[in-house]
């Protein structure tokens, strides 16, 4: 017999009386329904959940949730909501952030909050573009990209997220896109259900500025042999009625090969849980391009000391061993002496 | 002479108050040495002030000019509120010691030098290219010269102490030699090191203070000591207290009178950190700190505490202001409380990050994007800061606004005895949390409007994540006036930014009036702020007693002003600013009164000394 979850809440008492006001057929729609529709499966309620944002596109999402929410400044998001965790352990702490807001104004934060280990669960939309100032290339854009400001193509090199995220001591970090609200849903329940910081690359296309730019792997025509799909514990297969996989060449290098040629038991098995980065990072990094196979789902997954929890055990290993606190010991604590 | 007539010949002189200055290089532990006799002193009883004064490098090279560190106090037996204009006694471990501090020294003032340190190699790195010692290069000073290395190796040799270990003890040594000189009990100082050093360290450390005490004793250098009874302060229990600890304990204390837990976030910066050192310590009263990556994240970290229902703070001084600017137009923006302390120092830049300076107003009032006024606090003097962080707290609190709480360099490392408050009689600075919804919709619908404000403070209600159907958006984006919601309209954003303008301006109600001490029928009035107040104070005194006429004003809230400030002010004819920047104040209280002030003005990267401002009252008046 399985015991029956039943929902606390609906998905309509997660979405806001607000109107929505991303453009029409823009990615973050899918995100917000696949969210939205998340929300009641998790059994928590809307008022102890905090959607913290900072600027850009994506950062309007708080205003679209029932719940309490911060749309912040441009980049600060994992700071104001580091102090959101560490004060209220008791909270469901969410960022939603974009590339150019976590990873270029941003990015010393975003480093800081995945290496502290913060219990948020940090949702990027990559759309590799700069939608909200319409248009400029971001930090993800592709080299050569031409845009408002790169009239004759991009000289920089872009930050690949997971890479960025993994080099951050990361615990968890993940990647999903915003065409399969299932797929979308299921990594985003594992994220949050991470103690600690949870990263979450959503593939996002901006239909204005940077449209299809995922076409190439998450296009219908494209995702069966371009998106291979990592499950913990699983060979790592994609492709046709799986064909293709992943293996690791004597040098250290994955390399993407037909199964029949190398047999199953040469794939990789893929292990979410191991304590040495090495593997989600050449993971992370084994497509180059817009029109390779790319890995989705959870890169990494591995336990280790919630920030806000360990602050908490300080404060109550002082209160333990000093007992609570006395403003008349305080003031006395440095020696005094009377006069009169 | 019979032995006892000698010796009742050496019974300690009294004296009302001295000023002594312990000077040597970074690494001669002059701050030590200061902060001892300091803490035996007021241990004693005597009223006392202090002037830590040390370099920006952690180590310069050493006996060079550069690496002078010193440290002033001035120990009295009346009430005192300065470490002294110039020292009477000043003790110098080296040649650059003796070049940074020499012009501090009052003419005929008593010089004690370490002779050992002033061979030809020290001379040159100090500079100099004769030995002052040898020449009447000091002839206007009483000079004692000791060879205090020597002596204190000395001493220690018989414990199996190094030469060059007991070098590092020769601080002690001249602790000793001065505590002599100036009748200090050896108790507190001994038991002192019994606790702070271990083994050889210990033993070293209390033989070359033994030594030094003893060698005032003995020889014939002085010829008597020298006391400074205890003061006649008002009854009750004291402390000395630094300015930064002072403010510390005060945000513990606004965190108790809120009854809500203290969360600070900062970033390391001078003079700002022992802030961040001494709340690491209160754990136990719920405080947390977090050490963020950066200033703006300490900021932000904050911020995210305060709109979780926490008392956010974040501390540094002005280098990080300006990377808090963004933060604190949110949190104007937000309507949040937040506190932001700045130890000032000298600026702009890096500037001088271990000397004073209070040049960060202008900041303070105007360093933000778009109109974003918020109330600002200044501490007067070391253990001031205790109130100025509950007032800071209060004033963040009740009206959900960042506060600025401004100190300075001088104040954080200062110190002075402090007779310590009842927490009883704190005030109540507790506030309410939202819990019900506070309006009904068109359609009968009850919902909460997260900017509704009080009708009197115009405070909006503070509902924190956790608080059922109380569920709300806030952000930068220009919010409708009551529901809060999104709105660019032009009617609304004028209704909002007077509404932010009057919040603030409404807490001129709710703070002391200005209040004019010393003489109110003066031609010439001072008006002070922050630190200036012991100099002001002395010289206030001074002026007043040799007979001239001399009002004061020294502000505690630099925004809002007084209400009633400008009526005062037109009460004379001569307005004096004294202020450690350009003119700051003076600026403001001119557009705002149209008042003919002057600003007495300087950037020195030191306080004012009391007698600059007696000379600036002179000149007004003449």
């Amino acid at each position: 017999m399985t015991d029956t979850i039943v929902p606390l809440t609906t998905k309509k008492d997660w979405m806001s009386d607000q109107e929505v006001r991303w453009c029409p057929g823009c990615g973050d729609y899918g995100i917000m329904q696949a969210v939205q529709t998340l929300m009641p499966e998790l059994g928590i309620a809307p008022e102890n959940t905090v959607f913290i944002s900072g600027i850009g596109c994506s950062s309007r999402f708080p205003y679209y949730m029932n719940t309490y929410g911060m749309h912040s400044i441009h980049g600060r998001a994992p700071a104001i909501a580091t102090g959101v965790a560490v004060a209220r352990p008791d909270l469901d702490v969410w960022v939603v952030t974009g590339d150019g807001d976590a990873l270029s104004i941003g990015g010393n934060h975003l480093l800081h909050a995945l290496r502290r280990n913060v219990n948020l669960t940090i949702l990027l939309f990559n759309n590799r573009i700069y939608g909200l100032t319409k248009g400029q290339y971001s930090p993800t854009s592709e080299e050569g990209k031409i845009t408002k400001s790169t009239p004759m193509g991009s000289i920089d090199h872009p930050f690949n997220p997971l890479s960025v995220a993994l080099g951050a001591e990361a615990s968890f970090v993940a990647r999903t896109h915003d065409l399969d609200r299932k797929h979308m849903m299921n990594v985003f329940r594992q994220a949050h259900a991470h103690k600690g910081a949870s990263f979450v690359e959503i593939y996002q296309n901006c239909n204005v500025f940077n449209d299809a730019a995922y076409d190439g792997v998450t296009g219908k025509h494209a995702r069966e042999e371009m998106m291979i799909d990592l499950e913990h514990g699983m060979p790592i297969r994609f492709g046709k009625d799986g064909h293709k996989g992943v293996v690791m060449g004597s040098d250290g290098q994955l390399r993407i090969v037909e199964v029949a040629e190398v047999g199953e038991d040469a794939l990789l098995v893929h292990d979410a849980q191991r304590p040495d980065p090495g593997l989600a990072f050449a993971l992370a990094r084994l497509s180059h391009d817009d029109h390779s196979p790319t890995p989705f789902g959870v890169f990494r997954d591995v336990q280790r000391g919630e920030y806000g929890a360990m602050v908490g055990a300080q404060l109550a290993q002082a209160s333990e061993k000093k007992g609570p606190g006395d403003l008349n010991a305080l003031l006395r604590s440095n020696g005094t002496w009377q006069v009169g | 002479m019979t032995d006892t007539e000698e010796r009742q010949d050496r019974r300690p002189e009294q004296i009302s108050h001295v000023v002594v200055r312990f000077a040597g290089d970074s690494g001669d532990g002059m701050q030590l040495t200061g902060d001892r006799f300091t803490s035996v002193s007021a241990l004693f009883g005597n009223d006392l002030s202090t002037f830590p004064d040390y370099p920006a490098e952690i180590r310069a090279p050493a006996g060079t000019v550069n690496g002078v560190s010193s440290f002033q106090v001035h120990i009295s037996d009346h009430d005192i509120t300065t470490p002294g204009d110039s020292p009477n006694v000043l003790v110098a471990m080296n040649p650059a010691a003796l070049k940074a501090d020499l012009h501090r020294l009052e003419q005929g003032g008593l010089l004690i030098v370490n002779t050992d340190a002033f061979d030809e190699r020290d001379l040159h790195k100090a500079g100099y290219d004769h030995n002052p010692l040898h020449d009447d290069f000091l002839s206007e000073y009483r000079v004692v010269e000791i060879p205090m290395t020597s002596l204190t190796q000395a001493a220690t040799e018989p414990l199996g102490v190094k030469p060059r270990d007991a070098e590092r003890s020769k601080n002690f040594f001249a602790l000793g030699l001065v505590s002599w000189l100036y009748s200090r009990p050896t108790e507190p100082t001994l038991a002192w090191i019994e606790s702070r050093f271990k083994d050889l360290v210990k033993d070293s450390n209390l033989a070359a203070f033994k030594a030094g005490y003893a060698f005032g004793e003995t020889t014939e250098l002085f010829d008597h000591p020298f006391e400074v009874r205890p003061a006649q302060l008002p009854p009750g229990e004291y402390t000395n207290i630094t300015g930064n600890v002072a403010l510390a304990w005060g945000l513990v204390a606004a965190g108790q009178q809120a009854k809500l837990p203290v969360f600070l976030g900062s970033y390391p910066i001078t003079p700002a950190s022992d802030i961040l050192h001494e709340l690491s310590k209160h754990k136990h009263f719920g405080v947390r700190t977090v050490q963020a990556e950066d200033e703006i994240a300490a900021a932000g970290m904050a911020l995210g505490a305060a709109f979780s229902g926490h008392l956010g703070v974040t501390t540094t001084s002005g280098p990080g202001v300006a990377l808090k600017s963004e933060t604190l137009s949110l949190a104007t923006s937000l309507e949040l409380p937040l506190v932001l302390v700045d130890i000032q120092r000298g600026g702009p830049s890096t500037g001088l990050p271990t000397k004073t300076e209070a040049a960060d107003l202008n900041i303070a009032m105007f360093g933000r994007h778009g109109e974003a006024p918020l109330p600002i606090v200044a501490a007067y003097s070391p253990s001031n800061c205790f109130d100025a962080a509950v007032e800071a707290a209060r004033i963040a609190l009740k009206y959900r606004t960042p506060v600025i709480l401004l100190s300075d360099g001088y104040l954080a490392n200062g110190s002075e005895p402090w007779r310590l408050p009842d927490p009883a009689d704190l005030p109540d600075i507790s506030v309410s949390f939202q819990t019900e919804k506070n309006h009904v919709n068109a359609d009968g619908v009850e919902e909460y409007w997260p900017y509704l404000r009080d009708p009197d403070t115009l405070a909006r209600p503070w509902a924190i994540p956790g608080t059922p159907g109380l569920m709300h958006r806030v952000g930068g984006i220009e919010k409708q006036d009551g529901s809060g919601n999104i709105d660019y309209s032009p009617a609304n954003h004028s209704t909002m930014v007077h509404l932010r303008q009057e919040k603030v301006d409404r807490i001129a109600n709710d703070i002391p009036p200005a209040e004019v001490t010393g003489d109110a029928d003066a031609d010439v009035v001072l008006l002070g702020w922050g630190s200036t107040w012991a100099a002001i104070d002395a010289a206030v005194q001074r002026t007043r007693r040799a007979g001239t006429k001399v009002a004061w004003i020294h502000l505690t809230h630099l925004n809002p002003l007084p209400p009633n400030l400008g009526d005062l002010l037109k009460g004379y004819r001569h307005v004096l600013v004294p202020e450690l920047n350009m003119g700051q104040l003076c600026r403001i209280v001119r557009a705002n009164y149209l008042v003919d002030a002057k600003a007495v003005t300087k950037v020195q990267g030191l306080p004012f000394t009391s007698a600059e401002i007696e000379r600036a009252i002179q000149e007004a008046l003449s």
